[in-house]
């Protein structure tokens, strides 16, 4: 992109004084992208001041918290966060915090090679009526998740998987997301066959040629969908709320809504300082990999 | 090292193509085989039969005495060079070599020797931790080469792999293979090797025995010089040689001697010539090359008439274009020897050199003056 503030080179024109056009120009670009930044940080600031809010508040007290409107606590403190972790129940946050993590992990790797299973399989070879199973698979990402929800649930009812993790497990760890098969459909296509072909005739079988050569070029599409899978596994209410209903079984975000029905008036401040904690594991995993990920979503990870 | 054959060789492709129409194809062993052809008549499809990437739905391949159709690649002692190099891009080079040997469990310090063996061959052994985009088009395709030797395989199998390096590296680098082929063969383990190509040059300059492909059927197998001199067909005789052969249609008269009529001009084909024909009078396609066609001043005995159509200044040589009736003839004219006067519009005389004439049957193709010599 070529931009007023790169007109102006003083490169172009070595030991030259600025002529009178080159000043006013350089000017104008000046004005014009303070101009931008200023409306770009204006709207940047509206959309992350709830996010502000959310974490300057968790240091309020509770009497403090609607009382005055800036973000900023008048006397910080951590009793939200003291008071939050011990929770209204015989459990700590920490231990939802470990549900969570234990419905996330097998969750999350499930995904990942279930998914790169199925996709290698469509987009590698020709087996009959791939085509209908493709267009079924594509058909259940247009299925609004809401349909399938009370058959699903009578299902693992009488399967008798109620108020455990395993219909938050099974279902991902089956290749049931069709939107991560689809990604990974997507980036394989991208990748040439030729690097798998060579590897055929080095002696390698399917299941080596996938896992020591397809995989590692599929890397940063897997990354995206581990990160994907993770996020919203972390916010997932509605799946924990229905299967689960053992408190001692609660992830975080049950955790959370747990905190408001039983206290009769609101301790705002602990469940604001525990949101702020719930945030954070997705926050630091979308950072960690935030490289990959980019480059995971902007399909093609293949370079000339 | 074994001979492999293709007998009544077949491919049809899922959507109910066929690409190959049952080939018979021997090659010896240690022989460097060249599939040459136009795009899309077959070369990749029926290399890659070979090396089992593509199902064969008719016929048979042997390597050695083994029958290979219903063999994976890795079970077929065969090696294959890609023409984009196809190296694993997530592994150092030296891993890239080794990947056929750690599948196979062979010994870590047997691994190690062979990398360095082979490295050492192709002048690789600094590259080798390296990963593959950090390689330049030659060095990756040396990468490449190297990923095949290693292996010792029976029979080796090339897909245009020079056709993505420049033209200086691919003369140096069609020397290295050549070279490399005799070095194994002195080493008295010669390589079989099939190498596919649309280039000529690499064909006639590589190639033990070349075989000349179009749509899926093999038009003829020869050396170069066979193939030069002796052309099956006229699409072999239009294929090989450059600039490509003059083929223009004319009518053969013989009571005695051929005779040949071409716009109103009738010509003495010589002696050479009568003996070789196994046509019978009609119409046929001549067949001359351009280096064989004598460009004379106009009038000159037992030489087409023509008009200069244009002059193509080659250095060495010059290419002249000229028009009898509606017929075009390129003769090729040493620099040399090149009367400089001549210019566009000129009429020349243009003689062919009766011991270098082909006739063809303008039907079939085939070439119908080959007779005299023992074929
Ligand atoms: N998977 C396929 N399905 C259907 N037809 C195919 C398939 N692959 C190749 N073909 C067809 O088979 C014919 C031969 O293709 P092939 O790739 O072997 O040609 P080629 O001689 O290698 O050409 P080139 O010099 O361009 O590489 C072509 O007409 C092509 O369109
Ligand atoms: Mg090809």
């Amino acid at each position: 992109m070529v931009s007023y503030s790169e007109l102006p080179n003083p490169a172009h024109n070595t030991g030259d004084a600025p002529t009178q056009l080159e000043i006013k120009l350089r000017r104008k670009a000046r004005i014009n992208s303070a101009l931008r930044y200023t409306v770009l940080a204006v709207i940047g600031l509206i959309m992350v001041y709830p996010l502000i809010w959310l974490v300057g508040a968790s240091f309020k007290t509770n009497s403090e918290m609607f009382s005055s409107p800036g973000f900023w606590p008048s006397e910080p403190t951590v009793q939200g966060y003291i008071d939050g972790w011990k929770t209204s129940t015989p459990y700590t946050f920490g231990h939802f915090f470990l549900n969570s993590l234990w419905i996330i992990i097998p969750k999350t790797i499930g995904t990942a090679i279930s998914c790169t299973l199925v996709a290698y399989g469509f987009a590698r070879f020709e087996f009959p009526g791939k085509n209908i199973l493709f267009a079924t698979v594509i058909a259940t990402l247009l299925l609004p998740n809401v349909v399938t929800r009370i058959p699903q649930y009578l299902l693992f009812r009488d399967i008798g998987w109620l108020d455990s993790f395993l219909p938050l497990w099974v279902p991902s760890a089956m290749a049931g997301d069709a939107f991560f098969v689809f990604m990974v459909i997507q980036f394989l296509r991208a990748i040439p066959r030729d690097m798998e072909e060579a590897a055929r005739v080095d002696g390698a079988t399917t299941l080596q040629t996938l896992i020591f050569i397809v995989v590692p070029m599929l890397m940063p599409a897997l990354i995206s969908v581990c990160l994907f899978q993770f996020m919203w596994t972390m916010n997932d209410f509605l799946g924990p709320l229905i299967y689960i209903s053992s408190v001692e079984k609660y992830p975080v975000s049950l955790a959370l809504k747990l905190s408001i029905d039983t206290t009769e008036a609101f301790a705002w401040n602990q469940i604001l300082a525990m949101s702020v904690l719930a945030l954070t594991p997705s926050l630091v995993v979308f950072f960690m990999a935030q490289k990959y990920f980019i480059e995971g979503i902007s399909t093609g990870g293949v370079k000339g | 090292m074994a001979e492999l054959q293709l007998k009544s060789l077949e491919k049809t492709y899922g959507n109910g193509f066929k690409a190959v129409h049952g080939i018979n194809l021997e090659v010896k062993e240690g022989e460097f085989m060249v599939l040459v052809g136009p795009s899309g008549c077959a070369k990749s499809t029926t290399l890659r039969m070979i090396a089992g990437l593509e199902t064969v739905t008719g016929g048979e391949i042997r390597i050695g005495d083994q029958v290979v159709n219903d063999l994976v690649p890795g079970r077929r002692g065969i090696a294959m060079v890609f023409q984009n190099y196809a190296l694993y891009p997530h592994m150092k080079v030296r891993r890239n070599l080794s990947f056929g040997l750690r599948l196979k469990r062979q010994p870590k310090d047997q691994i190690e020797q062979s990398t360095q063996v082979v490295s050492n061959i192709l002048e690789i052994e600094e590259l080798l931790d390296r990963l593959p985009k950090q390689l330049s088009g030659g060095q990756a395709q040396r990468v490449a080469l190297g990923r095949a030797l290693i292996k010792e395989p029976d029979v080796f199998l090339f897909d245009e792999p020079l056709s993505n390096l420049d033209a200086k590296l691919r003369a140096s680098m069609r020397v290295r293979i050549t070279d490399l082929h005799k070095r194994l063969r002195s080493e008295g383990r010669p390589a079989t090797v099939v190498y596919v190509t649309h280039d000529q040059v690499e064909a006639m300059t590589m190639g033990d025995r070349i075989c000349v492909m179009k749509d899926g059927h093999i038009m003829q197998v020869a050396d170069p010089a066979t193939l030069y001199e002796r052309p099956a067909n006229a699409f072999v005789a239009g294929f090989i040689g450059m600039p490509e052969m003059n083929l223009v249609p004319a009518v053969l008269s013989s009571n005695g001697a051929a005779r040949l009529t071409l716009a109103g001009q009738t010509i003495m084909a010589g002696p050479d010539l009568t003996a070789r024909l196994q046509t019978a009078d009609g119409a046929v396609t001549l067949g001359i090359r351009p280096q064989h066609l004598e460009v004379l001043e106009d009038g000159a005995a037992e030489a087409f008439s023509g008009t200069i159509s244009n002059l193509e200044f080659m250095g060495h040589e010059v290419n002249v274009h000229a028009r009898v009736g509606d017929a075009t003839f390129v003769a090729v004219v040493p620099t040399e020897r090149f009367d400089t006067t001549l210019q566009r519009g000129d009429k020349v005389g243009l003689r062919p050199i009766a011991a270098r004439l082909h006739l063809f049957d303008p039907e079939t193709g085939e070439n119908v003056s080959l007779a005299d010599q023992n074929s």
